[in-house]
């Protein structure tokens, strides 16, 4: 028998070490930390840290300055080397960038969010009726609860789409809520994205990487888990197949690589193990649509679009474009390809229509909105237009058709002459424009250099609508307005993000059910 | 699977191995011009002649010197087959096709991509490329070793190998073309024939000389040729490339090997058959560049018929602008 003997022992020396750190360790300090006027996302009026961020909070001020800052740059190296990048025109090649990710995560306690879960699921099913009701009878319309000529001069609404049956009576598959808090702390609804709303990818990713930052902290705040997301969407895909249809093609269109949020259309591709395709890889044969493979083509059955309405279909829409499918508009009226979402969803998220989304809750469900809406001024209303007016300085102004931030002016932060040039657009258009009250959003601290600082925040929740069931992923995208004092979140101006931790309720278990189920 | 994700996967490979093949001629290049002391003729000229891009170099640079060629080889994005431009476009195919490869090899490539990035940034890069050089051949070896062990081997994966393949077998003809034709360049008093270091510094710039000893042991011009031309098993020779390329066009099409049916399958197992059955001693005769020149041809006749038949009928690539007006939301 072998035995195998140990080694000779030898002495205990302690090995050299190189010094770990040159930097002095100045423990981050919360006392310089601002919260200001505005409602703070981590500490309420007593500088405390708000429920739920007790622990986020601790571990913060435990930590050496230089560490924080250290932690974040591998963050962003991280999300770099993962290649989730958007594209920056104008500039030579390569010139992508990250977007920018703020490494000090945003809280939702579980009783807020089962407020926030309600109050989208009622908004969900309630802009779902709505728009089927737009395309078939309109008996909103006919009951004046929503001006017909509203709706109808509305520039995303899409006569082509009257009659059109979807699947499950379906027609918001995928949306996206633009929530934000005011100075009371309270969340309202800011805008709902019915058509194509992105982001949700950067929600997976900041998550992935917010578990290697912060695995401690992660673990013991019990965060409910946002994987789920993918396979949520697959799911909803395959629900809404044409009839007769029993394993059904699925794909994601993409305008294609130069689009800015082509690295989202990719990655859901690859997450639900679905073909990324794109128009040239699509066409329209015997009512049917196919892709041309290897082996030559095979039918399409269920199409996540990336593309807006007016591209979708040259011979139906815009006949310049070169990212649509000829044809396919018949097949998607004749049933026998469904589109997630179907054309036409955009009537519902025109900013004027969203001053009416608390009465068409009302309408259909007969229920009070559970998530308020911002007070909105129509200007296509002679009395709220002149209000609107003779306040302009105190006014939000948004163009009813715009999003990403653009066309829009922050009376109290505008110059007069951009005022005055806003009055005369109002005036020559006053059905393209909404005012609302500057709301004091709320501010969540944010790593901007060396040090922690009020940044105004929102919060992006994503919903998926599959039929029966409607699930609102646990988590979101925060998105924050990186310049000092800014209100703009968008990417598209200076806007970075931040993961959202929705904390599960206490006595539930962290990897709960996936969504409400209503 | 969709025929525009089969030429991306196929060209991502192409352009990955490129790039790792061009670090490896310019390391030859380089280790060999140390031991040319004195020279008729500019033999950096011979370099860029056997990267067929002499138009486009002299285009943008006029005579050949070591700095203008090595800038050419490694960082140069106007050089349509500099290292950093493969890596662009295997990074830019890799991306139109991210649902279809898996996120670790996007991630290689992506990193890949980025430290050429940061050495074509670097002034001192050119004074000395051989940092680069090796850190672009350990990245191509990681990308292919991610890309085997991270990827179901189907269809998809065989359309890369394909890819990477063919482009090796083309390459590994162009360093052993450009090796002969540095020694041809070299003053009659020292030697034109290939000698002992001559031949182990061609067989380490394809990392063959350990391989090479095990099978053959002494240098011999012959037998060098042999196994980096003809050998069966390895990885660099041609033939080996060759079946390689074989047995993913079968696997593609899923023809057995009785009844090849499309015509890459025809020409490339033609090709394939001949490598199997050929002999040193007449590729020597009948002179070795004519004989690397031919093959380089019909490797692309074969390339040009892989396109008629599995990626055809594409419509003109969409313009940007239209892709980036879909509005944000």
């Amino acid at each position: 028998m072998v035995t195998v003997t140990s080694r000779p022992g030898r002495p205990a020396k302690k090995r050299a070490r190189n010094v770990e750190h040159a930097t002095p360790e100045i423990p981050l300090d919360f006392s310089s930390y601002e919260p200001g006027l505005f409602y703070d996302e981590m500490f309420d009026a007593g500088r405390r840290p708000r429920g739920g961020y007790d622990l986020l909070a601790k571990t913060l001020s435990a930590l050496p300055e230089a560490d924080l800052v250290r932690r974040q740059r591998a963050a962003e190296r991280a999300l770099l080397h993962m290649g989730i990048t958007f594209n920056v025109y104008g500039h030579e090649h390569g010139a992508e960038k990250i977007l920018p990710f703020d490494l000090v995560p945003r809280v939702v306690q579980a009783h807020e969010w089962a407020v926030i879960e309600r109050g989208l699921v009622q908004r969900a099913r309630a802009l779902n009726l709505f728009i089927d009701d737009v395309y078939h009878r309109a008996r909103i319309l006919a009951d004046g609860a929503v001006p017909r000529e509203i709706v109808e001069s509305a520039t995303s609404f899409l006569p082509g789409a009257r009659g059109l049956d979807p699947p499950g009576g379906v027609w918001v598959h995928v949306s996206g809520t633009d929530l934000v808090r005011d100075g009371d702390g309270r969340y309202y609804v800011l805008e709902d994205n019915l058509r194509c709303p992105s982001g949700v990818s950067y929600v997976l990713h900041n998550r992935q990487v917010m578990k290697r930052t912060f695995p401690k902290v992660f673990e013991a705040s019990r965060v409910r888990p946002v994987d789920a997301y993918p396979s949520e969407l697959l799911r909803v895909l395959q629900h809404v197949r044409p009839r007769g249809v029993a394993s059904p093609n699925v794909v994601v269109l993409t305008p294609g690589p130069y689009n800015s949020a082509y690295s989202e259309h990719s990655f859901l591709a690859q997450q639900m193990g679905v073909e990324l395709v794109e128009a040239r890889d699509l066409s329209v044969r015997d009512g049917f649509v196919w892709m041309r493979t290897t082996r030559g083509l095979a039918r399409v059955d269920v199409i996540y679009r990336r593309i807006d309405d007016a591209y979708l279909d040259p011979k139906a829409f815009r006949p310049d474009s070169m990212v649509g499918v000829p044809g396919i508009m018949d097949v998607v009226l004749a049933g026998r390809v469904a589109l997630a979402n179907a054309p036409g969803t955009g009537v519902a998220d025109d900013k004027v229509i969203y001053a009416y989304v608390p009465a068409i809750i009302r309408y259909y469900l007969g229920e009070d909105p559970i998530l308020p809406n911002v007070p909105t001024f129509v200007c296509s209303d002679e009395k709220q237009r002149s209000h609107v007016l003779s306040n302009l300085d105190k006014l939000v102004v948004k163009a009813a058709n715009e999003s990403g931030g653009y066309g829009m002016l922050i009376g109290p932060q505008a110059s007069a002459a951009d005022c005055a040039i806003f009055a005369n657009r109002i005036r020559a258009n006053p059905r393209d424009y909404i005012a609302q009250p500057l709301l004091a959003l709320s501010r969540a601290p944010t790593l901007i250099g060396e040090s922690l600082e009020g940044r105004h925040v929102d919060l992006r929740p994503y919903v998926l609508h599959g039929g029966d069931e409607v699930f609102v992923l646990p988590g979101g995208l925060t998105r924050v307005a990186l310049k000092k004092g800014s209100y703009v979140v968008n990417s598209s101006q200076g806007g970075g993000t931040k993961d959202t931790w929705v904390l599960a309720a206490l006595g539930a278990d962290a990897a709960d059910r996936p969504g409400a189920s209503c | 699977m969709l025929s525009r994700a089969a030429e991306s996967v196929y060209w991502m490979s192409r352009y990955a191995e490129r790039a790792e093949n061009v670090a490896r001629f310019l390391d030859v290049s380089l280790e060999v011009m140390l031991d040319l002391p004195d020279t008729r003729g500019n033999p950096w000229g011979a370099v860029v002649a056997a990267t067929g891009d002499e138009a486009g170099f002299a285009e943008r640079y006029g005579a050949a010197t070591r700095d203008s060629v090595v800038r050419f080889l490694t960082v140069d994005l106007g050089s349509p087959n500099s290292i950093f431009s493969c890596l662009q476009l295997a990074r830019e195919n890799a991306r139109s096709i991210r649902e279809a490869i898996s996120s670790e090899m996007w991630e290689q490539i992506n990193k890949w991509y980025l430290l050429v990035r940061d050495f074509a940034a670097s002034p001192a890069m050119v004074d000395d490329p051989h940092e680069l050089l090796a850190v672009v051949k350990e990245a191509s070896h990681l990308f292919v070793g991610v890309t085997y062990l991270t990827m179901t081997h189907g269809e998809a994966w065989h359309f890369g190998r394909l890819g990477r393949v063919l482009e090796r077998a083309d390459q590994t003809s162009r360093i052993v073309d450009a090796k002969e034709a540095l020694i041809d360049a070299r003053p009659a008093d020292v030697g034109g024939s290939l000698d002992g270091i001559d031949l182990s510094a061609l067989l380490r710039s394809v990392s063959a000389l350990e391989m090479y000893r095990k099978r053959h042991g002494p240098l011999d011009h012959s037998q060098v040729i042999a196994f980096l031309v003809l050998d069966k098993w390895f990885p660099r020779s041609i033939r080996h490339c060759l079946e390689k390329g074989q047995e993913s066009l079968r696997a593609i099409t899923g023809a057995s090997s009785e009844a090849p049916c499309t015509r890459p399958e025809r020409l490339l197992g033609r090709l394939a058959a001949e490598y199997e059955y050929a002999v040193t001693e007449e590729i020597l005769d009948a002179g070795l560049h004519e004989h690397l020149d031919l093959l380089q041809s019909k490797l692309n006749d074969v390339g040009a018929a892989i396109f008629d038949t599995f990626f055809t009928s594409r419509p003109e690539p969409i313009i940007a602008e239209e892709q980036e007006a879909q509005a944000a939301q």
